[in-house]
């Protein structure tokens, strides 16, 4: 059937961005990122991304042939499945692990539950935490320059000093795409311009996630120790770029508010009490898992209703 | 086909508590984390199942109607502590790792359900029949999760198999294969037992679903008022 046959509900807006486009602005937007982290910590990590990502569209491909479903990989969603995962990895993961992360990425947290638009959890994530838990020791392994060290949050839970511009630029140990708050800050920005992200979650993230800091953080007004939490571990990453995917972030202006400042606060608590000095990915797939609830309560009223009456029954 | 294999085929393949019938979800998820586990949970319910279908079905003519709960329960759970000192004093390890599963076999669904659906109603030698099938379907379902869990988390070192997300996600995976195998059956025109009971979702025509709302069936008009 063609499309001029198709009816659908209003609002019948005509607009040239489509699943694809937006998802190739998304891709481009995480080039400084990757770039960066190849310069960063070397071929290895060049590696490790294109293996994440060949691995994410082939299994898209591969699943969508079994079911006998048309192929959806032209949508670049599977390949910005698997680039943001590479970059939340070590660059020292082993590639059985980046396959392993990947497959799970695509097949279960994506397909099971319908594809894109369908998914319940930011795929990347998902995958992310699953490595987490099942190979904690080489998720957490971090080497930079040859030696193997601590990430900066690691290091100031055990309060020691950072230096809070090597984490600025991104030199430090880390996984390969959340080092730089630059690299990521460049691409946010890109996001921005062409209108594909809008500020709401990542602004109210971020300043919630401060406020938490300041208050319980236990470090007072500490600038130093401030900066270096908002620059260190997923934080920038996941505000710009995986909090705000489409399929799993609040769809209402309201919503996306409270989604932020949500996830500021889990952030807070995981970072600040949790056992890890890491929080950003737990965060942000519990706050998925409570989009729907959001959406229910935060939905707009429609122009010219008025507030409902509650009526005596 | 002799109607005590009749028994041990329904409750090992047709009517599978954990890929059928979807019962005791509970111990299913939770104590799977090695095939040793799921085999020692697997036979401790199937030994309380046969005996409490066997003691149930000897005095089903005995007990009222009215108090027939309390009285399975009482049965169940004296079972129940026996196998757990059993088990305490000759299989001291298995019993640390089954921990507060094992207690918990009073609560598990299908020995209450088999002793409300069967036992209650049939003689003795069928009923006993009955609980030694849905007993080693249910100990099949937990040794093959088990095992597969061990496999992969345990062997290959993906160490979340073998905590709760794996069990969940290797739960998913067979009873999805097992719906797989039933459509291809219905195809065949011999299809398997579909899902009975709370599982199918169909209150209204449940004749227990007093049990749950509290609300007898001909009463719901008046508590709505």
């Amino acid at each position: 059937m063609s499309d001029l046959y198709n009816v659908s509900s209003s609002s019948h807006i005509r607009d040239k961005d489509t699943s694809s486009r937006i998802m190739l602005y998304v891709l481009i937007a995480l080039m400084p990122a990757s770039i960066f982290g190849v310069i960063n910590f070397g071929i290895r990590a060049l590696l490790l991304i294109l293996v994440c990502v060949a691995v994410c569209v082939a299994s898209e491909w591969i699943y969508e042939k079994l079911i006998h479903k048309k192929s959806t990989i032209n949508d670049f969603s599977a390949a910005v499945t698997g680039l943001l995962l590479a970059l939340n990895l070590p660059h020292t993961l082993p590639i059985w692990q980046a396959v392993l992360g990947s497959v799970f990425a695509i097949i279960i947290v994506k397909m099971l539950f319908g594809g894109l638009g369908q998914n319940f959890m930011n795929p990347a994530l998902g995958a992310r935490c699953f490595l987490l838990v099942s190979f904690a020791g080489t998720m957490t392994s971090f080497t930079y320059d040859g030696v193997t060290g601590a990430t900066p949050l690691a290091l100031m839970r055990n309060g020691e000093a950072v230096d809070t511009m090597k984490m600025f630029l991104g030199t430090t140990a880390g996984t390969i795409g959340e080092t730089s708050v630059v690299a990521i800050l460049i691409g946010a920005i890109i996001l921005i311009m062409l209108g594909v992200i809008d500020l709401r979650i990542p602004a109210s993230y971020i300043i919630t996630f401060a406020i938490f800091i300041l208050l319980f953080g236990g470090h007072g007004f500490d600038g130093n120790y401030l900066t270096a939490q908002l620059c260190g571990g997923g934080l920038m990453l996941g505000a710009f770029f995986m909090a705000t995917d489409y399929v799993t972030s609040p769809i209402t202006p309201m919503g996306k508010i409270v989604f932020g400042i949500l996830l500021g606060i889990l952030t807070g608590l995981f970072r600040v009490f949790g056992a890890n000095a890491e929080g950003v990915s737990f965060a942000i797939i519990l706050g998925n898992l409570l989009v729907p609830i959001i959406e229910k309560f935060t939905i707009p009223r429609a122009f010219g209703l008025k507030k409902e009456v509650k009526q005596h029954e | 086909m002799n109607k005590y294999v009749e028994r041990l085929y329904n409750g090992i393949i047709k009517e599978n508590p954990t890929f059928v019938l979807m019962l005791g979800m509970c111990p299913t998820l939770a104590v799977t984390s090695s095939a040793i586990n799921g085999i020692g949970m697997g036979l401790s319910t199937t030994v309380v199942l046969v005996m409490s279908n066997l003691l149930i079905s000897m005095f089903r003519k005995v007990i009222p109607n009215g108090v027939r709960m309390p009285a399975f329960i009482v049965v169940v759970a004296s079972l129940v502590t026996i196998v757990q000192f059993v088990m305490q004093a000759y299989t001291p390890s298995l019993s640390a790792s089954l921990g507060v599963y094992i207690p918990l076999i009073v609560v598990n669904c299908i020995i209450l359900g088999r002793a409300e659906s069967y036992a209650s109603k049939n003689p003795i030698m069928p009923s006993i029949f009955d609980g030694l099938g849905m007993g080693l379907g249910f100990t099949i379902g937990l040794t093959f999760i088990g095992l597969i869990r061990q496999i992969l988390g345990a062997s290959l070192g993906i160490t979340v198999f073998i905590m709760a997300p794996g069990a969940f996600l290797v739960l998913a995976f067979l009873v999805a294969g097992m719906n797989v195998v039933r459509d291809k059956m219905e195809k065949k025109g011999t299809p398997l037992a579909a899902p009975s009971g709370c599982l199918s979702g169909d209150c209204a025509s449940c004749t227990q679903s007093a049990m749950c709302t509290g609300k007898l069936p001909g009463s719901t008009k008046k508590s709505e008022e």
